[in-house]
């Protein structure tokens, strides 16, 4: 009953505010003036913001903006030992260093490194937290080029990526963290540049408490769809997440750009219509998981559990473990990662849906613009099904979805499984530790294996952390894994969408599949669902379902 | 402008957007918002919430918990005690090193000591639950038994080896979480004789049948008191697990059951707005106050 409420207390916060989220997000993104703030940014970077780009053009900088974003971060962390406020920390190693700045450069954060004696506080404010903004904008650009391709006609022209870029970390993603920062600090998340200090606690003993600036940190991390932890425990840690009330603003602001965003494209390509069934989509898609992952967690089933009387290891009390389970259903559904508790000491089947969230394609509702751009993916697909179920001409906004637009479609929707199963694969195979690196016995250790590569892959960041991907085998596979995960799917959306863009508008005829309503959102939500999880149901099988089916 | 390849001036400009950003994302924000926690009604909490100890000096954080322990994990009984903890080694709670125990539901079958070294012996999650259950049980004279649980506190879990492989006849039956010459809890299982696990041997053949017993479905100790949090530094208890406490309090600090229960009640928030979270007892905050209001006399 509990759990009923925070979810509807949560779904209905996040459904008020992504209207005027998302509708803010329009104005400012979609053409427009410059402010003349920008303007001087424009041009001291070198910059013409009036011209547009085709798709090549658009992809080039935005990955001429991520290798610049890896080295930068890659020096920071190497060198912060000379940098000021570092704690005496010293630079990383750099194979750890390469891989945490894929990781926060992809947006995936997937920590191979303990926080809490890693990073000084230079790095992660000036490093990690650039790329905490950068990142999320990064895939909002990604996204709206794909929605100017179906909005456009007959032209090569996406958007301009710097403009883009600019605007979405200026006028949205810095005035948010303002104000969610704010209200996590009144609520006890601390804010300052003190090192560690210690006390001498009641009994006599020593207790190091570290100082930071936690609040800044942690409302980016958790809109951007970034998740990293300024501490190992992440949003589990008192310091990062300090009550119920704090828990539930996190959650909301997990979900809230990418809920706001679906809003965004609605009023782009003119039709709120389009926007309230892909939300349809994206809530049945999020209820069916958190319904999962609840009875599953709700259960006594194993004997640990029934020692226990609950899913309590791993859990914070100010929480609760309805609260855990809503954070950890938030942060896989979305492509955030944050963890509320420990994900690893889950329920065998609440953390298999954990998972299949992820494996999902997180469209529920997915990253800052990755999200959208995955669920127009599956909605494509179902476009495309559904025309040929019915014999009609698959089109969607006005657009033909024909063989040359399919074919980028399927080469996006194969990326993440193939990824995913080929590292996990080859870890299991090649990993010179084998099973040392798993914390887990039986099944359980595949699951966390599986958990890992999926994570990476899907830029999502989230951990069972008993697996210990603190290896150079795994630092080296898992660049592979979040570089693919990441780019090669950015590609075939900006390919997709110079496609769209080049067509001349089509007529909708009676002979048009109607891309709403009851049959269409069941369509959608059935054609998402069996085209991801039939990839991974044999890995599913081997992992979280054998354990939990036993 | 236009001289430069497209490639090499998009790299350029990626360059200097990168710096803009470090500055701008990078620096202004955080220490423009550190600069404004230090307002009034921010300045507390973004300091860390600390809490001063009756000398005026500083004993911890509001939100951090502590061990009450000897440090040799022994509770000093004078005190509530927290729930465990997995951060850091020995009674825990370091906020150095903030985590949890990572362990799962197969986690039943322990890796016993061997060589007399005790770095060698990694408990399962049950055999923790189940001695964690048995020492609070013993420290409030109460029942600590737990279902799948032994009597000694261990995990009740048998290796069962049949004749083909995971099924037919079974031959041999071994109680894994007890190290010889402990007694197995089971005299006998499907007619074969139980004996204790020999350390150091591999018993990866056998299947494991966990054994319920005749424990009570509702314990007695709490789950949050045979638990680790999430992040190791959980700083609070349920109310059950502070009532558990509430006897061996007063005894201590010759006062009576209801005026401890009545500070127990000052420190424990509920769930906010009625349906947030779960309810819970502020373990450090409740000592200070119980230091303050009735001393510990010394045993």
């Amino acid at each position: 009953m509990i759990a009923l409420m925070q979810a509807f207390l949560v779904i209905a916060v996040v459904v008020g505010l992504h209207v005027p989220l998302g509708d803010h997000l329009a104005r400012q993104l979609d053409g427009g003036r410059h402010l003349k703030i920008e303007r001087t940014l424009y041009r001291v970077c070198g910059i013409d913001p009036d011209r547009e780009q085709d798709w090549r053009h658009y992809l080039l900088a935005l990955l001429a903006f991520t290798v610049m974003s890896i080295a930068v971060l890659f020096a920071l962390l190497v060198g912060q030992g000379h940098l000021p406020w570092s704690r005496g920390i010293g630079g990383m190693p750099w194979r750890t260093a390469l891989h945490t700045a894929v990781s926060f450069t992809t947006n995936t954060s997937w920590q191979n490194y303990v926080p809490e004696t890693g990073t000084g506080h230079f790095a992660v404010m000036a490093g990690l937290g650039v790329q905490a903004f950068a990142s999320a904008a990064v895939g909002i650009c990604a996204a709206l080029a794909l929605i100017r391709g179906l909005v456009r006609h007959g032209t090569d022209e996406l958007g301009n990526f710097w403009v883009d870029l600019i605007r979405t970390i200026g006028r949205v993603l810095v005035p948010l963290a303002v104000v969610a920062g704010l209200l996590l600090i009144a609520l006890g998340v601390e804010q300052n540049l003190g090192g560690s200090h210690t006390v001498t606690t009641l009994t006599g003993g020593q207790q190091t408490l570290i100082g930071g600036p936690v609040g800044s940190w942690e409302s980016v991390k958790l809109f951007s769809g970034d998740g990293g932890g300024f501490f190992n425990a992440s949003s589990a840690h008192p310091f990062e997440n300090p009550n119920a009330a704090s828990n539930l603003i996190e959650i909301v602001l997990m979900l809230l750009i990418p809920t706001a965003f679906i809003r965004t494209f609605g009023r782009m390509v003119g039709s709120l219509k389009q926007s309230w069934t892909l939300l349809a989509v994206v809530g049945i898609l999020f209820g069916l998981l958190l319904a999962a992952a609840s009875l599953a967690q709700h259960s006594t089933h194993s004997p640990v559990a029934a020692a226990v009387g609950g899913q309590y290891e791993g859990t914070e009390t100010r929480f609760g473990i309805p609260g855990t389970t809503l954070f950890g259903i938030s942060a896989t559904g979305s492509a955030d990662g944050a963890g509320g508790g420990s994900y690893d000491s889950f329920s065998s089947l609440g953390g298999g849906v954990l998972l299949a969230a992820m494996m999902l394609g997180e469209i529920a509702p997915g990253g800052t613009g990755s999200g959208l751009y995955g669920l127009l993916i599956a909605v494509l697909i179902a476009v495309f099904i559904g025309g040929l179920m019915v014999g009609r001409t698959p089109e969607y906004l006005r657009k033909r979805i024909g063989l040359g637009e399919m074919r980028y479609v399927v080469m996006y929707a194969l990326v993440a499984p193939t990824v995913i199963l080929v590292c996990s694969a080859v870890s299991v195979g090649l990993g010179q530790d084998g099973a040392a690196d798993m914390g887990n016995p039986g099944p359980h250790g595949l699951t966390e294996l599986i958990y890992a590569y999926t994570s990476n892959t899907q830029s999502n960041g989230s951990a069972m952390s008993g697996f210990n991907g603190a290896t150079d085998f795994h630092n080296g596979l898992m660049v592979v894994a979040m570089l693919l995960g990441r780019y090669v799917p950015i590609a075939f959306v900006l390919a997709l969408a110079g496609k769209l863009a080049r067509q001349r508008p089509g007529v909708v005829t009676a002979g048009t599949l109607r891309a709403s309503g009851v049959n269409f959102v069941t369509l959608a939500t059935g054609a998402a669902l069996i085209l991801a999880l039939l990839n991974f149901l044999p890995a599913l099988a081997l992992g979280p379902l054998a354990e939990g089916l036993r | 402008m236009n001289r430069l390849p497209v490639w090499l001036s998009q790299h350029l400009a990626a360059l200097r957007v990168v710096l803009v950003l470090t500055l701008t994302t990078g620096l202004l924000y955080p220490l423009g918002m550190t600069a404004l926690a230090h307002v009034p009604g921010l300045a507390a909490p973004a300091q860390g919430s600390g809490l001063k100890g009756p000398d005026g000096s500083m004993v911890g954080s509001s939100l951090i918990g502590q061990a009450f322990t000897d440090g040799k994990g022994n509770a000093l009984p004078q005190y509530f005690q927290s729930r465990p903890s997995a951060a850091g080694s020995g009674d825990g709670y370091d906020p150095t090193a903030s985590g949890a125990s990572n362990l799962g539901a197969q986690s039943v079958v322990d890796t016993l000591e061997t060589n007399n070294d005790p770095k060698t012996f990694k408990p399962s999650l049950l055999t923790q639950v189940c001695a964690r259950s048995a020492a609070v049980g013993a420290l409030e004279h109460v029942d600590g038994s737990r279902p799948y649980c032994t009597a000694d506190g261990v995990g009740a879990v048998l290796g069962v080896y049949y004749d083909g492989g995971t099924g037919g006849t079974a031959t041999k039956v071994v109680s894994l979480d007890q190290a010889c010459p402990a007694k197995p809890f089971l005299t006998e299982y499907q007619g074969l004789p139980v004996s204790c696990a020999t350390p150091g041997e591999g018993y990866s053949g056998a299947v494991t049948v966990p054994i319920r017993g005749d424990a009570p479905a509702h314990p007695v100790v709490p789950p949050d008191a045979v638990t680790a949090s999430g992040s190791g530094l959980d700083p609070q208890i349920s109310p059950a697990y502070a009532a558990l406490q509430v006897p061996r309090i007063a005894g201590r600090r010759h006062t009576s059951e209801q005026n401890v229960r009545a500070l127990v009640a000052e420190y424990t928030t509920g769930r906010a707005l009625g349906i947030l979270g779960d309810p819970g007892v502020n373990v450090l905050e409740l000592n200070l106050a119980l230091d303050r209001s009735y001393p510990n006399q010394g045993a």
